[in-house]
């Protein structure tokens, strides 16, 4: 009998391993199992949506009738339960789903709000598609919102929102934004950008409770007594990994579900990818999480090919991003920053925990207007970075970064002459290409 | 017809980048907003290349640069479709 290979989630680690099933399988069975009435859809373009940079239309990736096409069973209903013992899930509908291989991708979801008040209609999250058209719906007919949360989901929210003529009150409980990733000028600079825009930034703020009346949301109150009028308040202070069907079933959790390099849970037949996957990294010693899109896809491809008997080991590659904080163009790459940031209560979205990790490395900034280059220097090689604005260094400080190459040669030069550092990273990366061939991979 | 000179070399540039560039995507910046595409002013599918990571080689696509400029994320670059020998 084909072996029968089921998956739960339809995001990018999901359709991943469709994808790669399907191609090297083609007599296999491969279901996906979602609750997404749309299918697969780009979950960063959501905030694209928000700023109407994009119509609803283009987020969507794969139609449950496309995915139909490609050859894989599709099942839009809730997971209740996993059988682990006679290898089968349970559906909400009471339908039960055997299966040879199990592959977990349900995801993260916003952390939602516990703040007095939070069931109020018009206490909004920037999460699935449904949240994103709530918002725009909501947005229309919107004077004032409030922001709470940090990351890059705040920002987007804040943006978002003030692209469609709302008036956006961004409160944040520090003195300022993400603070255990960026530094304090990196910090202003968005801040700065963000005013410039016309959002009000309340700094060392905290809401005390949301008020409306009949069920509507009309204000937020702060800890220090003042009101805020609002028609929307947006939360992102955080993700969680949703780990409750594994949990239940048994399956060793962490913050996420705990999974080797090759993406196999506790169980072996059971494995999981993306966002909810903690997946075990040589290089720390230690299961972080990340909520990266590229990583959700690599672990996508390990999961599939570990299903298909022919494990390929989780290539971890430096966790990196690349997005706008208040429109400013910013790649973040390994580890920069440390500490915890007290606007989010969990890791946020397009976040990496491996970030964190910095060491007390040199640090060197190259800075012109809002372009902005700051290198963390280990002994022998750059261990992260954060560029800002102009992003045409990007990819070869991502080269550097990613190969660990030895920048021994130009280290000292680096730390003395720092407006000299997009130069000597240039030719320092054109001659190490000239050394190891012209088309080194990216 | 002093303008043609001008026009002339400048047509010539524009084919040789036709000839010789296309848009390459980095796969693994790319997060599938659809900007890329949105803004393809012959609505080329320029996502799709990204998901796989492929160089957009439909002669249809201008190389206006439209979708490079616009992708939030750097995943699109021209680059030589054969490296110069």
């Amino acid at each position: 009998m084909a072996t029968h290979y089921v998956i739960v989630g339809s995001g990018v680690a999901g359709v991943t391993a469709a994808e790669v099933l399907r191609s090297r399988a083609p007599d296999a069975q491969v279901t996906m199992i979602s609750a997404e009435a749309a299918g697969f859809y780009s979950r960063p373009g959501l905030a694209y949506y928000l700023s109407g940079r994009v119509p609803e239309r283009q987020l969507l990736l794969r139609s449950p009738a496309n995915l139909r096409d490609l050859g894989v069973r599709w099942v839009q209903m809730r997971v209740n339960e996993i059988d682990v013992t006679n290898r089968r899930i349970k559906l909400a509908d009471g339908q039960k789903i055997p299966y040879d291989r199990l592959l977990l991708a349900t995801g993260s979801r916003a952390m939602p709000s516990d703040l007095p008040g939070s069931e109020l209609e018009g206490v909004c999250y920037l999460d699935t598609l449904d949240d994103a058209r709530n918002l725009v719906q909501r947005a229309r007919r919107a004077k004032a919102a409030v922001v709470v949360g940090g990351g890059i989901t705040a920002l987007e929210l804040a943006e978002g929102l003030h692209a469609r003529g709302v008036h956006v009150h961004y409160l944040l409980r520090s003195d300022r934004y993400w603070a255990n990733l960026l530094d304090t000028e990196e910090s202003r600079l968005v801040e700065d950008r963000l005013r410039a825009d016309g959002i009000s930034i309340h700094y060392q703020t905290r809401i005390r409770q949301a008020l409306g009346s009949r069920g509507k949301l009309e204000a937020i109150e702060t800890e220090a007594g003042e009101r805020i009028a609002c028609q929307i308040l947006a939360v992102a202070i955080g993700t969680r990994p949703q780990i409750d069907l594994a949990r239940n079933a048994g399956i060793k959790v962490d913050r996420g579900i705990l999974t080797d390099t090759t993406m196999v849970t506790s169980i072996p037949d059971i494995l999981a990818a993306g966002d909810v996957a903690q997946a075990y990294n040589p290089i720390l010693g230690q299961a972080t999480l990340d909520t990266l899109w590229p990583t959700a896809r690599n672990h996508g491809y390990a999961a599939a090919h570990t299903m298909l008997g022919d494990p390929q080991p989780y290539q971890r590659h430096v966790a990196m991003n690349v997005t706008l904080l208040a429109g400013i163009p910013t790649t973040i790459i390994g580890a920069v920053g440390s500490g915890s940031d007290a606007d989010l209560v969990a890791i946020a979205r397009g976040d990496s925990e491996t970030w964190r990790h910095a060491h007390a490395n040199w640090v060197v900034v190259e800075r012109h207007d809002v372009n902005r280059i700051r290198l963390m220097l280990g002994e022998r090689s750059i261990s992260g970075a954060v560029v800002m604005g102009d992003q045409s260094l990007s990819h070869t400080i991502q080269r550097l970064i990613r190969t660990q190459a030895d920048i021994s040669p130009i280290r000292a030069t680096l730390m003395q002459e720092s407006h000299a550092v997009p130069k000597l990273l240039a030719d320092f990366a054109a001659s190490l290409e000239h050394l190891h061939g012209n088309h080194a991979p990216h | 017809m002093s303008i043609d000179r001008r026009s002339i070399f400048f047509d010539l540039t524009r084919a040789n980048v036709l000839a010789r560039g296309c848009v390459q995507p980095d796969a693994g910046r790319c997060v599938q907003c659809g900007i890329c595409s949105h803004n393809c002013p012959l609505g080329l599918d320029v996502r799709a290349y990204a998901w796989r990571g492929i160089p957009i080689t439909d002669s249809q696509c201008l190389t206006c640069g439209q979708c490079v400029a616009r992708c939030p994320r750097g995943v699109l670059e021209f680059v030589p479709l054969r490296p110069e020998s």
